[in-house]
């Protein structure tokens, strides 16, 4: 009928089965820091019809009104168990379970809004920024540790992984004699290439290890976070729960905006002089990559019932995938999206989503991004990929776009 | 002065606030958050002329829609304004 499977750049794959298109992830062509091929919002067309990995028949949200207006909309649910996986994901049942203790991504208000009531006080821009200081000094270690072992490295393993990591362990009151066991066990656990069993292992290890880390707080309260929501109703199972949230939303996220970020401002030789030039552009640099490089992408809803978005009918029980790195490459939002461009003034993006899901950690990944961007650019001036750019590994398969490893290199004083 | 944004009153809603702190970002001088909750403390609901730009930016920024403009009012008030 008015469905037109050419329009919405579909694949090979798609074209050959029943319904509309899956939702598009092929990368291949083109530029690693594009959204992928057939993604971005056809002009006239901010939501369209998408095929879930399961056969369901839901909708892609790609245009940045649209996609505030589903993500603000409490008649969409964030709970598991009511959606449909966009994309298929290996070692999930098809049909997801409810969200387990601590995971709040998974839950709607009330129980939602009692559990980010008690984290918000936590994470405010205020306190984030005292962490300022923390975030320079493992900064600097890092980039420390990089420069001995230099003149080549992987920016991932030597720096883009352990700035945030570290950061995590000082919200949680992870003593210094645990840390690195606790990101040996972190590493294996956002590892691209470790397979399954390994995955699981160091998934039981660190569970096993949160749960007696709450025990020690408890018994013994530190200057952390953790320690401070042992004061609050939450029982030992809830506060477990909640660090390993923490660890799952706030590690590969930041530390592929790093990693993937680093990339995109070597490629951007124009854009990296301009930072270089003036640090106090750092905080635009932040919000630009952060709209350009959308890493945490797509954030699917269910309709809780029909709800009509920009002159479509979603009914209840469709799964909605809101693409935002797609709405973030909106040009009736942001003009020639595809460039890089410092000195836009990004914000308005959705790359932390938006709504009462909105990023918890924001205002601690944009510290560290902040301090961590500049440091490294002063640290080597004369910072370059080791490999030609088709070379660096891509994070293809996972729903945290980035890299796998970055190979650099720098000439030594 | 043709370029002075125009007057306004703020209002905000804790009930809504989502705590995610776009407000305090992009306004300091108008918005904060309290410590216990990290939801939004007004500080200014008539800002001064140089804060009324990063005002509305942060009305449209926040992810809950609980900060509104109330023009009406606003310009009532900017007769009271000193
Ligand atoms: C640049 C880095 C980051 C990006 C791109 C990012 C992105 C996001 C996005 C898109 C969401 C919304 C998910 C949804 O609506 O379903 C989210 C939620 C969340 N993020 Fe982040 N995040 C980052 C860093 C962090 C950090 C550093 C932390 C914590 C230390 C963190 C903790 C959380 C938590 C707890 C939630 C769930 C909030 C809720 O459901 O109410 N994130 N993040
Ligand atoms: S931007 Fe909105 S949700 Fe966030 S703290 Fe301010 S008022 Fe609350």
């Amino acid at each position: 009928m008015s469905y037109d499977p050419t329009a919405a750049g579909t694949t090979a794959d798609a074209a050959t089965t029943e319904g509309p298109p899956t939702l598009p992830t092929d990368r291949r062509t083109g530029c690693p820091f594009d959204p992928p091929t057939g993604l971005t919002a056809p002009s006239d067309e901010p939501l369209r019809r998408m095929r879930c990995a399961d056969g369901h028949i839901g909708w892609l949200v790609t245009g940045h009104a649209a996609a505030r207006a589903v993500l603000s909309d409490p008649r969409f649910s964030s709970r598991y168990e009511l959606l449909h996986p966009p994309i298929p994901m290996p070692g999930l049942p098809e049909q997801l379970p409810p969200a387990p203790v601590g995971d709040i991504i998974g839950l709607d208000a009330p129980e939602h809004t009692r559990y980010r009531r008690l984290l918000t006080g936590k994470f405010t821009v205020r306190r984030m920024r005292r962490l300022t200081e923390r975030v320079q000094h493992f900064t600097a270690e890092c980039l420390d540790a990089m420069e001995q072992a230099g003149p080549t490295a992987d920016l991932v393993a030597a720096f883009a992984q352990p700035v945030p990591a570290l950061m995590i362990c000082e919200l949680l009151g992870v003593p210094y004699a645990d840390r690195e066991r606790f990101q040996s066990q972190v590493a294996a656990l956002f590892d691209q290439t470790a397979e399954v069993e390994a995955k699981g292992d160091a998934y039981t290890a660190l569970s096993h290890y949160l749960n007696e880390l709450v025990l020690a707080k408890r018994a013994e309260p530190t200057d952390d976070l953790l320690s401070d929501l042992t004061t609050s109703d939450l029982t030992d199972e809830e506060l477990a729960g909640i660090g390993g949230l923490l660890l799952a939303a706030g590690l590969d996220t930041t530390a592929n905006m790093l990693g993937l970020g680093t990339f995109a401002l070597l490629s951007n030789p124009d854009q990296l002089d301009a930072l270089r030039a003036d640090p106090a552009l750092a905080g635009q640099t932040v919000e630009e990559l952060l709209r350009y490089l959308s890493v945490a992408d797509p954030i699917p809803r269910a309709a809780l019932e029909d709800v009509e978005v920009e002159g479509r009918l979603i009914r209840t029980g469709e799964t909605v995938t809101v693409s935002v790195q797609a709405a973030n490459r909106d040009p009736r939002r942001f003009p020639d999206p595809d460039r890089l461009d410092l000195h836009r003034g990004a914000t308005g993006h959705l790359a932390f989503g938006h709504g009462a899901h909105q990023c918890l950690g924001q205002q601690l990944a944009r510290v560290e991004m902040t301090v961590a961007f500049p440091a490294l650019f002063a640290r080597f001036p004369t910072l370059r990929l080791a490999v030609p750019p088709q070379e660096v590994p891509l994070r293809d398969r996972s729903n945290i776009y980035g890299v796998i490893s970055l190979p650099v290199t720098w000439d030594k004083e | 002065m043709s370029d002075t944004p125009q007057p306004l009153l703020l209002s905000v809603d804790r009930g809504r606030c989502a705590g995610a702190g776009m407000c305090a970002l992009t306004a300091p001088e108008v918005f904060d958050q309290d410590d216990e909750e990290g939801l939004v403390v007004l500080l200014r609901p008539a800002p001064a002329p140089e804060h009324r730009a990063a005002a509305r930016t942060a009305v449209g920024l926040c992810p809950a829609g609980a900060i509104t403009l109330d023009p009406g009012e606003a310009s009532g008030r900017l007769r009271t304004e000193s």
